[in-house]
C-alpha cells in the first residue's frame, strides 16, 4: 500500500516538487548529449519539467556554450543547478549562492562529494552545507547516499526533499539497495524523495517509481544511447508506468503459489 | 624607463589570479572593475574572491589585492 507520502495520490494529481505541481515525475540532466539539438529534442521527449545544470570556472565572452544553455533556459524546463565538483561545504555554499544569482532560482542541488572513486556524497560536509543553505532560503535538493540517519538529519535541517543514489554516479548499475531505498520511503513518508545517479535502464527507474519514490533523476543512461530521444520517451513511459503501479497498489510476494484461475480442484474426477 | 620609474610602475599594479591566470590592474581596483576590463557583461558571470561569493551589486565595493584569488562562474550542462 502506498505510504502517506505527500506525493502519494491518484495517479493523474500533479506532483508537487517544492510546492511547484509539476505533471512529469522526471528529471533529465542536460550533460553529454551529441549535440545541443539533440538535448533540445530529449527534453521534449522526456516530457521533464525540471532539467538539471552544473555551473564552471570560466567566462567566455559571448554565447561560448554554441547557445546551449539559452535553449535550455527556452525549453521551459524549471532550471536545477547543481554544486558538482564541490569537495566541502564552504565551497558548495558559495556555488550555490552562484548558481542563484546567475539563473534566479532558489533550488539547488547539493553535491559534495567524499571519495573520488565512487563519488560518495560526504554526509557531513553535505550536512553541514544544507543546514546553511536552508537558513539562507534556498530549496535543498541533497545527492545523499541511502543511509537512514544521514537522511533523516538532513530532513531535520529543513531538507523537504531528498536524492539518495540508486548506483554511483554514471554506473549504470540500476538500484544496488532497494532494500534501504524501501526503508527510506517507509521512515521519510512525507518526504519528496527522488532516486538520483545510478540509474542505467527504464526498468530501474520504472523500480524506483515502484518503491513509491516520487520521482527519478538522471542524465547518462539518456544522453550516452545510441538514440537519446527515444531513451528519453523510454524513461518517461518507465516512470510513469512505475508510477501508477505503485498508485494501483503492487501485488505482495509470496513464497509459494497461489493459484489465480478459481477452478476449485482438478477439473475431472478420473 | 628608469629602474626607479619601473618599479614606480610595478608597485601601481596588484597581480591578481583570475580562474587561475595572472592578471595585473591598477592598485585601488575593484572587482566589477576587473569585470569591466575584461569587457564581461557582468550579468553573464557569478563572481567569487578567495572562496567566497561576492554578489553582483557588492562587486563594485570589493576591492582587490595582490594574491587574490577571483572565480568568475558560468552556467554550463550538467547532471
Amino acid at each position: 500500500m502506498p505510504t502517506p507520502s505527500s506525493n502519494t495520490s491518484a495517479p493523474s494529481a500533479p506532483f508537487m516538487l517544492a510546492d511547484v505541481p509539476l505533471h512529469s515525475r522526471f528529471l533529465l540532466g542536460t550533460a553529454g548529449y551529441p549535440s545541443p539539438q539533440v538535448l533540445g529534442e530529449a527534453i521534449a521527449a522526456s516530457g521533464s519539467q525540471v532539467v538539471t545544470l552544473g555551473l564552471k570556472r570560466q567566462f567566455a565572452q559571448g554565447p561560448g556554450d554554441n547557445g546551449v544553455i539559452a535553449m535550455i533556459r527556452a525549453s521551459g524546463a524549471r532550471l536545477l543547478p547543481n554544486t558538482a565538483g564541490c569537495r566541502t561545504a564552504r565551497e558548495a555554499v558559495a556555488l550555490a549562492q552562484m548558481a542563484r544569482e546567475l539563473l534566479g532560482t532558489h533550488w539547488i542541488k547539493l553535491e559534495v562529494v567524499g571519495d573520488e572513486h565512487t563519488l560518495q556524497p560526504d554526509p557531513w560536509e553535505l550536512l553541514t552545507a544544507a543546514a546553511q543553505l536552508v537558513r539562507d532560503g534556498f530549496e535543498v535538493f541533497p545527492y545523499c547516499t541511502d543511509d537512514l540517519v544521514s537522511a533523516q538529519r538532513l530532513v531535520d535541517a529543513g531538507c523537504r526533499i531528498l536524492m539518495p543514489w540508486g548506483a554511483p554516479i554514471g554506473s549504470g548499475q540500476g538500484l544496488l539497495n532497494p532494500w534501504a531505498l524501501r526503508t527510506l520511503r517507509a521512515r521519510l513518508p512525507h518526504t519528496t524523495l527522488v532516486v538520483d545517479a545510478g540509474i542505467g535502464a527504464p526498468s530501474h527507474a520504472a523500480l524506483a517509481m515502484e518503491l513509491g519514490y516520487d520521482a527519478v533523476l538522471l542524465n547518462s543512461a539518456v544522453a550516452q544511447a545510441n538514440d537519446p530521444v527515444a531513451m528519453a520517451r523510454a524513461f518517461g513511459l518507465a516512470i510513469e508506468a512505475g508510477r501508477l503501479g505503485w498508485c494501483a497498489g503492487l501485488l505482495a510476494p509470496q513464497d509459494m503459489a497461489v493459484a489465480s484461475t478459481p477452478v476449485g480442484g482438478r477439473p475431472f474426477d478420473i | 624607463m628608469s629602474q626607479t620609474t619601473t618599479v614606480a610602475a610595478v608597485a601601481r599594479l596588484l597581480n591578481v589570479k583570475v580562474n587561475g591566470q595572472p592578471q595585473s590592474m591598477p592598485v585601488g581596483s575593484t572587482l566589477a572593475e576587473l569585470v569591466d576590463a575584461l569587457s564581461l557583461a557582468p550579468e553573464s558571470i557569478a563572481t567569487a574572491v578567495n572562496g567566497e561569493f561576492i554578489a553582483r551589486h557588492r562587486r563594485a565595493l570589493q576591492p582587490l589585492q595582490t594574491g587574490d584569488s577571483v572565480g568568475f562562474f558560468q552556467a554550463i550542462v550538467g547532471g
